[in-house]
C-alpha cells in the first residue's frame, strides 16, 4: 500500500536496493501468494526455477557461450545478474510444454459431455527477465491472446504473472539484441526494472516502478532514493553493453531480405548441416508451435486433449493425406528462419527474434543465425551485382 | 461461325488464308469420324458439339481417353508420318466442323511460309496442351492419397 | 467456443461414393455460430482425434459435412452411424465471400472433393440470381462415381453445369478429360468474372493460370488452399504457407497472393 509519507522514489528516479533489499523483494513476492520464478545454478547451468529466497540467485556466476557451446565460469564479482541466456526461457511457464485442454466423456446413453480446463490458478513473479526475454513474452502474448481467437490459459497465466525486468550489464558472445531493438536497456512492459550495480561503493540494484502493483512492492521493501552516482554507474553500465555485443544482424530490412531469398543457394549449405532436430525452436523465447494429442483410458469413455510443444523441423509438423509438403532439411530450416525474421511480421506484425543467442548456443552444430542472414544477405548483393553488370 | 473464334491463335493474314481452303461439314451424334489406324488426311476445326478420341480394346467398348469441344482442333496426325490415326473418335452430340485436306493445306503452306510456321506452331501448342492435361491425369490428384484430398 | 467442442449428434449419413460419406450434424445443446460458404470446422470423433472439414451446406445450425475416409479420424466419421455424438468447434477461417461478387458472371470451378466447400456457395447464388451475373460450375473428378451431389444438380436450377472425369466408366456419356477444358464452353466476361476454384493445388494452379490467361484478374480468382489444420485458432503453426497462417488468413484467399506462394517448392 502506497504510504503517504514514503519518499518519491517510485518516479523515473527510482530507488535503491542493496543485496538485503533483493531478499525483501523476494519475500515481498512470496508472501503476496506469487511463485517467484528466476535464475539459480544447477546442474552445470543457471536455469529458471523457483526461487524460496534470493540466496538462491546465480550471485558469482557467469556464463561462457559461443555456437553450441554453454559453461558455467566463476566470476571475480558477485554479481547475480551478469550471465545471459540459459537453455530455457519463460514460456517455459506461461505457454509450458504440457498442457491439457479440455476432457470428454461419453455416458452410457452415448452423451458426450465436454469440460474445460480450468484455468490453473498459476500467481508468478518472474525475477530477472532479461529486456530481450521481455519482448519475447510480449511477442508470444501477440500470438496467444493478441488474434481472433484467445488462448484462455495463456491469458490467465499471463496477466497474473509479475515481470522484474533486469537490465543487461554483460552480453554473451552470442547476443544481438542491440540489432533487434530489444535490449538491453529495459523497455515498457515490466513490473519492476532493476539494474545491478558493483563497484567500489557495493553490491546495489537501480529500481524503477511500471506499473502501480510494482510501485506498491517497491514501496514495501528497504530501500534508498536513487544517488546520481547509482544512476550514472548504472546507465553507463548498460550502455556500455550495447556495445559489446557478440553478434549483429545485417543493417538490412530483414524481412524484405527473407523474402527475396527463398531460393537462395545458401539454403543448401546450411542444409547440409543442420540435424534438423528442433533445439532452436525448443530453446527459442518465441517459438510456439504446438500439436494436439487425444488420448483416451482404459474404459474407452474418458478422452483428453493434450497441446504439446511440437517443432517445425518434425517431419510430420506438415502432414497432409497425400505426405509431408516439407520433407527437405533446406525447406525446414528455411521454415524456421523466414518465419522467425520475416514472415512473423505479416502474421503478428512483429520479428519472431530478439535476439537473445539461444538458438546459436543450444545448436548442436553451431548453426548461427546471424551468420546465415549475413550469409544471405551477401548472396543478395552479389546477385543485384551481377545483375546489374549483365544488363544492357 | 466467327473465324475469329476458331483459330484465334493463328495471326489474321494466314488464318483468312487456311479458311479459304476449309469447308464446313457436320456428324450426326454417334458417328465415328475416324479410326484408329486409318489414313490421316485430313483434319477439323470443331464448331459446336462434342467429339470423343478413343483407343479400340478388343472385345470391348473403345476407351474414351478426351472429349474435344467448340473451338478445339481435331486430328494432327495428317501433319507427320505415317500419317495414320493413333486414336478414333466419334462424335457424342451433332457436331459442326470446318474440314481441311491435308494435302490441299500442306500444297498451301508449300508456297506460303509464313502459314506453314503459323500452322506448325499453332499444332505444336495443341499437341502441348494435350501432353499437358495427360500428364496431369497420370497424377491421379482426386485419388484418395493424391494431392489435395481434404480431411 | 474455438478451443473446446460442442457435442452435435450425426442426425444422418449417407454414402456419396465409394469412399465418402456425407454426414449430417445437429447442435445437442448450444449450436455454433454460424458457418460461411468456404468456412470450415474441426470435427471430434470422440476417443479418435479431430481433423478439419469444410462445411458442405448449414440449414439452421444444422452443418453437413462431406468426408472421405482416408485417415483414422475421417473413417470414424464416415461409419458414424445416426445419434453418435461427436464434438464441433468453429467457425473457422476466411469464407468465399459472395457478397464482394455482387453484379459479376460467377465462375465455380471444382475437382473431386473440392466441390464440398462450394456446394454452400452454389446454393447460394442460385438462390439470389438477380445479385449476379451468369452462374457457371464447373466440375472434374476421377470417375463417374465420384461424382458428390449427382441428384441435386438439377435443384441448383439456373447455373450452366459442366462436368468431365478422368476415367470414363462404361454407360458414362459425358466428357473425359481434366477440368480446365470446360473453360472452353462456359459463358463469361472475364474481366467482370469472380471465380471459385478448390480441389487438388495441381488442379488449381491450372485452372488459374488457364483463368489468368483468359483475362480474370489474379484477385478475382479466389482459391481454397489446404495445410495441415490442427488447433484452428492460429496458436499452433502448423498451417503456415509462408505468412499465411491458413486457418486465420485462408483457407480462402485471392490468387494474387497465392500464386507466388503456391510456385516455392516446399513452403
Amino acid at each position: 500500500m502506497p504510504s503517504a509519507t514514503a519518499p518519491p522514489d517510485t518516479g523515473s528516479a527510482g530507488c535503491v536496493l542493496d543485496r538485503d533489499g533483493m531478499g525483501a523483494l523476494v519475500r515481498e513476492l512470496r508472501a503476496r501468494g506469487r511463485t517467484v520464478i528466476g535464475p539459480t545454478v544447477r546442474d552445470g547451468a543457471i536455469v529458471l526455477a523457483e526461487l524460496e529466497s534470493a540466496e538462491e540467485l546465480p550471485y558469482g556466476w557467469g556464463v561462457e557461450l559461443e555456437g553450441g557451446h554453454y559453461r558455467l565460469r566463476r566470476r571475480a564479482d558477485a554479481a547475480a545478474f551478469a550471465h545471459s541466456a540459459g537453455p530455457q526461457s519463460w514460456k517455459n511457464f506461461l505457454h509450458p510444454e504440457r498442457v491439457r485442454q479440455w476432457t470428454a466423456d461419453r455416458g452410457p446413453d452415448g452423451e458426450l459431455t465436454v469440460r474445460a480446463e480450468p484455468p490453473a490458478a498459476a500467481s508468478f513473479a518472474f525475477l530477472g527477465v532479461r529486456p530481450c526475454d521481455l519482448r519475447a513474452i510480449q511477442i508470444q502474448d501477440r500470438v496467444m491472446i493478441g488474434g481472433p481467437h484467445r488462448d484462455d490459459a495463456y491469458r490467465e497465466r499471463r496477466t497474473g504473472a509479475f515481470l522484474v525486468v533486469v537490465e543487461c550489464t554483460e552480453p554473451g558472445a552470442t547476443c544481438f539484441c542491440v540489432s533487434m531493438g530489444t535490449g538491453p536497456a529495459a523497455q515498457p512492459g515490466y513490473d519492476l526494472a532493476l539494474t545491478e550495480v558493483l563497484d567500489e561503493t557495493g553490491h546495489r540494484f537501480w529500481a524503477r516502478a511500471g506499473t502501480a502493483r510494482g510501485a506498491e512492492v517497491l514501496d514495501s521493501l528497504p530501500r534508498r532514493p536513487a544517488d546520481e552516482a547509482t544512476q550514472d554507474r548504472a546507465r553507463r553500465g548498460v550502455a556500455e553493453a550495447a556495445g559489446r555485443m557478440g553478434r549483429t544482424m545485417p543493417p538490412v530490412d530483414l524481412r524484405d531480405l527473407l523474402a527475396d531469398t527463398l531460393e537462395a543457394r545458401r539454403w543448401d549449405d546450411v542444409a547440409a548441416r543442420c540435424l534438423t532436430c528442433g533445439n532452436c525452436t525448443m530453446a527459442c523465447p518465441t517459438c510456439f508451435c504446438t500439436t494436439s494429442e487425444d488420448i483416451t483410458d482404459l474404459t474407452g469413455d474418458h478422452a483428453e486433449r493434450w497441446r504439446r510443444w511440437e517443432s517445425c523441423y518434425d517431419l510430420d509438423f506438415t502432414h497432409l493425406p497425400g505426405g509431408s509438403v516439407r520433407t527437405s532439411a533446406r525447406s525446414r530450416y528455411r521454415q524456421w528462419l523466414t518465419h522467425k525474421l520475416g514472415t512473423w511480421w505479416d502474421q503478428f506484425d512483429s520479428s519472431g527474434c530478439v535476439g537473445c543467442g539461444r538458438c546459436i548456443v543450444w545448436c548442436p552444430v553451431a548453426i548461427d543465425i546471424t551468420e546465415e542472414a549475413h550469409a544471405l544477405h551477401q548472396e543478395s548483393l552479389a546477385d543485384r551485382a551481377g545483375a546489374a553488370d549483365g544488363a544492357p | 461461325m466467327t473465324r475469329a473464334g476458331v483459330l484465334a491463335a493463328l495471326p489474321e493474314g494466314p488464318r483468312e488464308r487456311l479458311m479459304a481452303v476449309g469447308r464446313e461439314t457436320s456428324f450426326e451424334a454417334g458417328t465415328r469420324i475416324f479410326e484408329e489406324g486409318g489414313r490421316a488426311d485430313r483434319f477439323w476445326v470443331i464448331h459446336t458439339g462434342n467429339v470423343n478420341l478413343d483407343v479400340h480394346v478388343p472385345g470391348r467398348h473403345p476407351a474414351v481417353i478426351e472429349t474435344l469441344g467448340p473451338g478445339r482442333m481435331l486430328g494432327w496426325s495428317w501433319l507427320c508420318p505415317p500419317h495414320e490415326w493413333h486414336l478414333g473418335a466419334e462424335a457424342t452430340s451433332l457436331v459442326r466442323a470446318w474440314e481441311f485436306e491435308a494435302a490441299e493445306v500442306l500444297d498451301l503452306c508449300q508456297d506460303d511460309p509464313e502459314l506453314d510456321h503459323a500452322l506448325l506452331s499453332y499444332v505444336v501448342g495443341v499437341i502441348g496442351s494435350r501432353l499437358r492435361a495427360a500428364r496431369t491425369r497420370l497424377l491421379d490428384l482426386y485419388g484418395p492419397y493424391g494431392s489435395g484430398s481434404a480431411g | 467456443m474455438t478451443a473446446v467442442p460442442l457435442p452435435y449428434r450425426v442426425l444422418d449419413n449417407r454414402p456419396e461414393t465409394a469412399d465418402t460419406h456425407t454426414i449430417v450434424l445437429r447442435p445437442v445443446g448450444t449450436a455454433l455460430p454460424p458457418f460461411s460458404p468456404g468456412q470450415f470446422a474441426m470435427v471430434y470423433a470422440f476417443g479418435v482425434g479431430e481433423i478439419p472439414v469444410s462445411v458442405a451446406g448449414t440449414h439452421h445450425g444444422d452443418l453437413t459435412h462431406t468426408i472421405r475416409g482416408v485417415g483414422a479420424v475421417s473413417r470414424a466419421l464416415c461409419a458414424a452411424r445416426p445419434g453418435t455424438r461427436v464434438g464441433v468447434r468453429g467457425p473457422f477461417g476466411t469464407g468465399w465471400d459472395l457478397e464482394a461478387a455482387v453484379g459479376r458472371d460467377l465462375l465455380v470451378v471444382a475437382g473431386g472433393l473440392g466441390l464440398a466447400p462450394l456446394r454452400p456457395l452454389v446454393r447460394a447464388a442460385a438462390s439470389q440470381p438477380r445479385d449476379h451475373g451468369r452462374l457457371n460450375v464447373l466440375i472434374g473428378a476421377r470417375t463417374p462415381g465420384d461424382l458428390l451431389y449427382r441428384e441435386e444438380w438439377q435443384d441448383w436450377g439456373r447455373p450452366y453445369c459442366q462436368v468431365t472425369v478422368d476415367q470414363p466408366a462404361p454407360g458414362w456419356r459425358g466428357r473425359v478429360g481434366v477440368v480446365t477444358a470446360l473453360l472452353d464452353q462456359a459463358a463469361f466476361a472475364p474481366h467482370r468474372t469472380t471465380a471459385f476454384v478448390c480441389g487438388p493445388e495441381v488442379m488449381i494452379r491450372a485452372t488459374a493460370r488457364a483463368l489468368l490467361h483468359r483475362g480474370v484478374p489474379a484477385r478475382h480468382i479466389r482459391v481454397s488452399l489446404e495445410r495441415n489444420m490442427h488447433c484452428a485458432t492460429g496458436h499452433c503453426g502448423h498451417c503456415q504457407l509462408g505468412p499465411l497462417l491458413l486457418c486465420r488468413d485462408g483457407p480462402v484467399v485471392g490468387y494474387d497472393r497465392a500464386e507466388p506462394l503456391l510456385a516455392v517448392r516446399e513452403l
